[in-house]
């Protein structure tokens, strides 16, 4: 579904991806994990073709991202990192425009809002501005945005970052559930999350592939804990 | 066309749900009133037109149209909305004439509601009301330029002072291109041609005649080609320089 070879990217000489080469299939849940400035906004901002990358290439469905951006975009699903909203609509003006601009039909716009409202549990917040939202909220909205129109392709940057205990198992539960016939890509820090909902874990370190298995194989690649495993591997790149 | 209306709707409805629509509006009426009344003599000068009401139009947007159009890309930037809103299923173009036509259509609003004052001379004489219309068309014309400028401006920056500044020094040097403390200055080294050149830029000129009841199609071509140029150039550097 993503097919990504050789990726590199520079920013002012400074190389944030380095030959970066991954391909995820549907149905794959892919957890994409490496300390802060690895590259993994970077890459995910190249697989949404919001930025193109300095040489390499991405195709997605096929399609290569740089000839055919616009149809891809109708595919995926996106949470930028930070989730960025527009703070003057309320939650709600804001999906309906997300909808729209989305193309979703006329009839079937109050239902795909209503469903993720109902999904991401914001029935108490959809009349107030977003900018009055805790970051909880404003997370979940966010979160909404992306999956409104049901998209294929799932690409979200931090989804839980934000979110207390009970909210971060909601959406993993969330992400379980629509993971079905999708093809998903969540970054985080958080290793346990990784377990939790990724089929896949991939660990990247100043723009490099370091590992790429399955979660379970990162648990027993090493002795110690998780957190160990990823100070090894992560760490051993760096020195 | 669907997405220009949509991006279109959700931009002027954020003009009105944040003050800025109000004090913009306000601002405005207060300022084109009193500078027609009182520094334009209006009763003094005795006639029954509208010549002091718009010969300070270009003065006025020279700081207000800025001061509208300074938020357009700068804001999206800095709050990284333009991420959110260009990994959607729509052209950058779509998004720079949404928003840029939201604001003009603002600013048309606020030019509307100064309709007092046209009441006003037609209760006091009988004006040439063709004239006044004119005057009003070359006065939207007008802000259309000053706000393709400063749009344009205002996404080479994710600061919105800066933007502020840059479109108005911008919007100053288009506005007197025409007089001699301009073209004084690139007279010394540039060719005659091209000092000719930049006169024929000026908004001065192509809004005088207009604010007097002279419709001229040169002064349409002028101000519709400005603000396309600036569109377009708009448009690239957004699809230049997206992130950071």
């Amino acid at each position: 579904m993503i097919e990504i070879k050789n990726l590199h990217k520079k920013y002012d000489g400074l190389t944030v991806v380095d030959n970066l080469s991954l391909s995820i299939n549907t149905g794959e849940v892919l957890g994409f994990l490496g300390p802060n400035g690895a590259g993994k906004s970077t890459t995910m901002k190249m697989v949404t073709g919001f930025i193109s990358p300095t040489s390499g290439e991405i195709k997605v469905k096929g399609l290569s991202v740089k000839d055919h951006v616009y149809e891809i975009k109708k595919h995926i699903g996106y949470l930028p990192e930070g989730a960025p909203q527009y703070g003057e609509m309320t939650a709600y003006d804001f999906l309906l425009f997300i909808a729209k601009i989305r193309g979703i039909e006329k009839n079937n716009i109050k239902n795909s809002i209503e469903s993720v409202i109902e999904n991401l549990s914001l029935h108490d917040v959809v009349n107030k501005r977003i900018e009055h939202l805790s970051k909880g909220f404003k997370r979940r909205v966010g979160i909404a945005q992306a999956i409104i129109h049901d998209p294929e392709i799932l690409i979200m940057d931090e989804p839980t970052d934000g979110l207390d205990p009970n909210q971060k198992y909601d959406v993993r539960e969330l992400i379980k559930k629509i993971s079905k016939n999708k093809t998903i890509i969540i970054s985080t820090h958080i290793l346990e999350e990784v377990e939790a909902v990724c089929t896949r874990a991939a660990i990247i370190a100043k723009g490099k592939l370091l590992f790429d298995d399955t979660p379970s194989k990162l648990q027993s690649s090493s002795t110690g804990s998780l957190d160990d495993t990823f100070r090894k591997i992560t760490l051993g790149e760096s020195d | 066309m669907k997405n220009i209306f949509i991006i279109f709707n959700r931009e002027l409805s954020s003009y009105f749900s944040t003050p800025i629509a109000y004090v913009f509006l306000v601002i405005f009426l207060l300022l084109s009133g009193s500078f027609t009344f009182y520094m334009g003599n209006f009763y003094e000068r005795g006639q029954a037109d509208l010549l002091p009401f718009f010969s300070f139009h270009p003065w006025l947007y020279l700081f207000l149209v800025p001061a509208i159009s300074m938020k357009l890309w700068a804001e999206e930037r800095k709050s990284g909305t333009i991420e959110l809103i260009l990994t959607l299923p729509v052209k950058v173009k779509e998004v720079v004439i949404g928003k840029y036509l939201a604001a003009w259509f603002f600013i048309a609003l606020a030019l509307f509601l100064t309709f007092p004052i046209w009441l006003t001379v037609n209760y006091l004489g009988s004006p040439d009301n063709g004239a006044i219309l004119s005057g009003y068309l070359g006065s939207l014309l007008m802000s259309g330029g000053f706000l393709a400028i400063g749009s344009c401006m205002s996404s080479v920056t994710q600061n919105q002072v800066i933007a502020f500044i840059i479109s108005v020094v911008v919007c100053f040097i288009f506005l007197l291109s025409g007089t001699n403390l301009v073209l004084d200055f690139f007279n010394t080294w540039l060719p005659q041609g091209a000092v000719d050149a930049i006169a024929s830029l000026s908004f001065l000129s192509h809004f005088s005649s207009l604010s007097k009841g002279v419709i001229d199609l040169r002064d349409f071509i002028y101000y519709i080609s400005l603000i396309g140029v600036f569109i377009y150039i708009n448009v690239e550097l957004v699809n230049i320089k997206k992130g950071g």
